[in-house]
């Protein structure tokens, strides 16, 4: 079955988070899932336009959702800010006819109308958790993640405020990652913020939430950290050695994209998944990929539990995403 | 219940946003602040501020630093125990202290740079972004990023041409007309 949504691909996937539009047009392709790029589409302002001037930013943002062909009613963005940013003009249109009116008279100076509610805003990770069973994703998986030890890591606008997922301590990405084989941690600062756009406006601070972030993830051991946002990658992997001159460490964590690791368990050459655009390398990753540790070594040992030890919460299971 | 005016129009001013309302029932409890993953830089806590809201000292809080720290994690949205929309206060914060003249270049220099080239081209490209705004506010810092630059460049990762929408003019005339009309949601 095909799957028709409108696509917002935004700024940074165009250049700075290419392997993560590459990625997931390829998975989108495994999966059955058609994307119309909206024509012409613009800036969504990230979280730079609210700060300045409110009706301006929502105009901005509504102008995509207008040029959205009538035959589509969702539109599925892999950015965080840029979903985030649609779904909520769109949700603010509808509870606040004044601001619908103010931005349609705005829309009109370019012979534009936007329906509030006509379009549903979707984040990509949403879209692959929530459309699709985990059977529909399992029956792609030709090379199983095993032997990958892996930190899903979502950030803040993925799931939050709008989210269906649990707003502090989400488990979909998880369940998509242990789906396609990999082995998934507890990651404890999974929905916590990556700093955004601090590192333009105040390095310590900045550097001081990625090391938070990065050093949590280095203790649990992982091979990779997965992320669904381009802003979080771009933080947590181009500034990973400024944060090492910073604090005197030396993490080498590399920072992938769900997609990415989607594509790997379907089998396609991570070429094809912007592989190689990544500061720190995924080469080791690649490696674990391309040679897979005997399916025994890695079958989860049942941890011996002590009589007198405290109740521990069952595993997730793999059955549901 | 703190009242917005004839004593506080200051309150009326901040709370003039889809929601805002929500601030008059705020009980200080101070999760917000708690909840904060940027809250150690803030000269204020979200808390303290919205007191000082209530206390109507527009001048102290329109110079406090508490906003600008603000990341937009909603963290303290959904956490909240009386539903203030905190993050889109923080924004409405924002957009009333440089209205009032209360910022530096340096901070609010980063956002107009990333709008400047939204309303040029209407996208946004990473390089022209951070080079323009850090040669201009911090060109020391720009040299050790260097090495950062170049790791991004080498990897294709920097555009240095940036792509022009072919609608620009149309957007333009959008954003001119949506300033028009201006209004404080």
């Amino acid at each position: 079955m095909v799957r028709r949504y409108a696509y917002y691909p935004g700024c940074s996937l165009e250049r700075n988070a290419a392997a993560y539009d590459e990625s997931f047009r390829a998975v989108a392709q495994v999966l059955g899932i058609e994307l119309v790029e909206i024509d012409d589409w613009n800036c969504c302002g990230a979280t730079e336009y609210f700060s300045l001037d409110l009706l301006p930013a929502y105009a901005l943002v509504a102008r995509n959702l207008a040029m959205i062909p009538p035959d589509l009613d969702q539109v599925v963005a892999p950015c965080s800010a840029c979903y985030y940013n649609m779904y909520k003009t769109d949700k603010n249109m509808a509870l606040y006819p004044e601001l619908a009116r103010a931005v349609n008279e705005a829309l009109a100076a370019g012979h534009l109308h936007y329906e509030p509610g006509r379009v549903r805003s979707r984040h990509a990770l949403e879209v692959i958790v929530e459309d699709f069973t985990p059977e529909e994703i399992a029956v792609h998986v030709q090379k199983p993640l095993r032997g990958l030890r892996l930190a899903a890591y979502y950030g803040c606008v993925t799931v939050r405020p709008a989210s269906h997922d649990d707003h502090e301590y989400p488990t979909r990405m998880e369940r998509l990652l242990q789906a396609l084989g990999a082995t998934v941690v507890d990651y404890t600062l999974r929905a916590n913020c990556c700093g955004g756009h601090m590192t333009q406006l105040d390095a310590d601070t900045a550097y001081r939430m990625i090391y938070y972030l990065l050093s949590n993830a280095d203790r649990l051991g992982v091979d990779a950290l997965v992320t669904a946002c381009p802003m979080c990658q771009l933080n947590l992997d181009a500034y990973q050695g400024q944060v090492n001159a910073h604090f005197g460490t030396d993490f080498r964590i590399p920072i992938l994209y769900f997609t990415q690791m989607m594509g790997l368990a379907f089998g396609i050459e991570p070429e094809k998944l912007g592989f190689g655009q990544e500061i720190v390398s995924a080469e080791r990753v690649l490696e674990k990929w391309r040679n897979p540790p005997p399916e025994e070594e890695t079958a989860e040992r049942r941890p011996r539990r002590r009589e007198t030890g405290l109740p521990m919460p069952e595993p997730l299971p793999v059955g549901q995403l | 219940m703190p009242e917005e005016t004839p004593t506080n129009p200051f309150l009326a001013e901040v709370i003039a946003i889809p929601g805002g309302e929500r601030l008059k029932s705020c009980i200080q409890c101070g999760t917000c602040g708690g909840s904060c993953p940027s809250g150690e830089a803030m000269d204020h806590t979200p808390r303290e501020l919205f007191a000082m809201i209530m206390a109507g000292m527009r001048e102290e809080v329109l110079k406090s630093n508490t906003f600008w720290f603000c990341v937009s994690c909603y963290y303290c949205t959904i956490r909240c125990p009386q539903d203030i929309p905190i993050t889109d206060i923080m924004y409405r914060l924002k957009r009333l202290a440089i209205q009032a003249g209360y910022y530096t270049a340096s901070i609010t220099g980063f956002s107009e740079t990333f709008v400047g080239q939204v309303e040029t081209y209407g996208r946004s490209f990473e390089l022209g972004l951070a080079t323009g705004h850090y040669l201009r506010h911090h060109p020391i810092q720009s040299i050790r990023m260097s090495p950062l630059m170049l790791g991004m460049v080498t990897r294709g990762r920097m555009s240095f041409t940036p792509k022009r929408i072919q609608g620009i003019r149309q957007l333009r005339a959008i954003l001119r007309r949506a300033k028009e009309l201006g209004g404080a949601w």
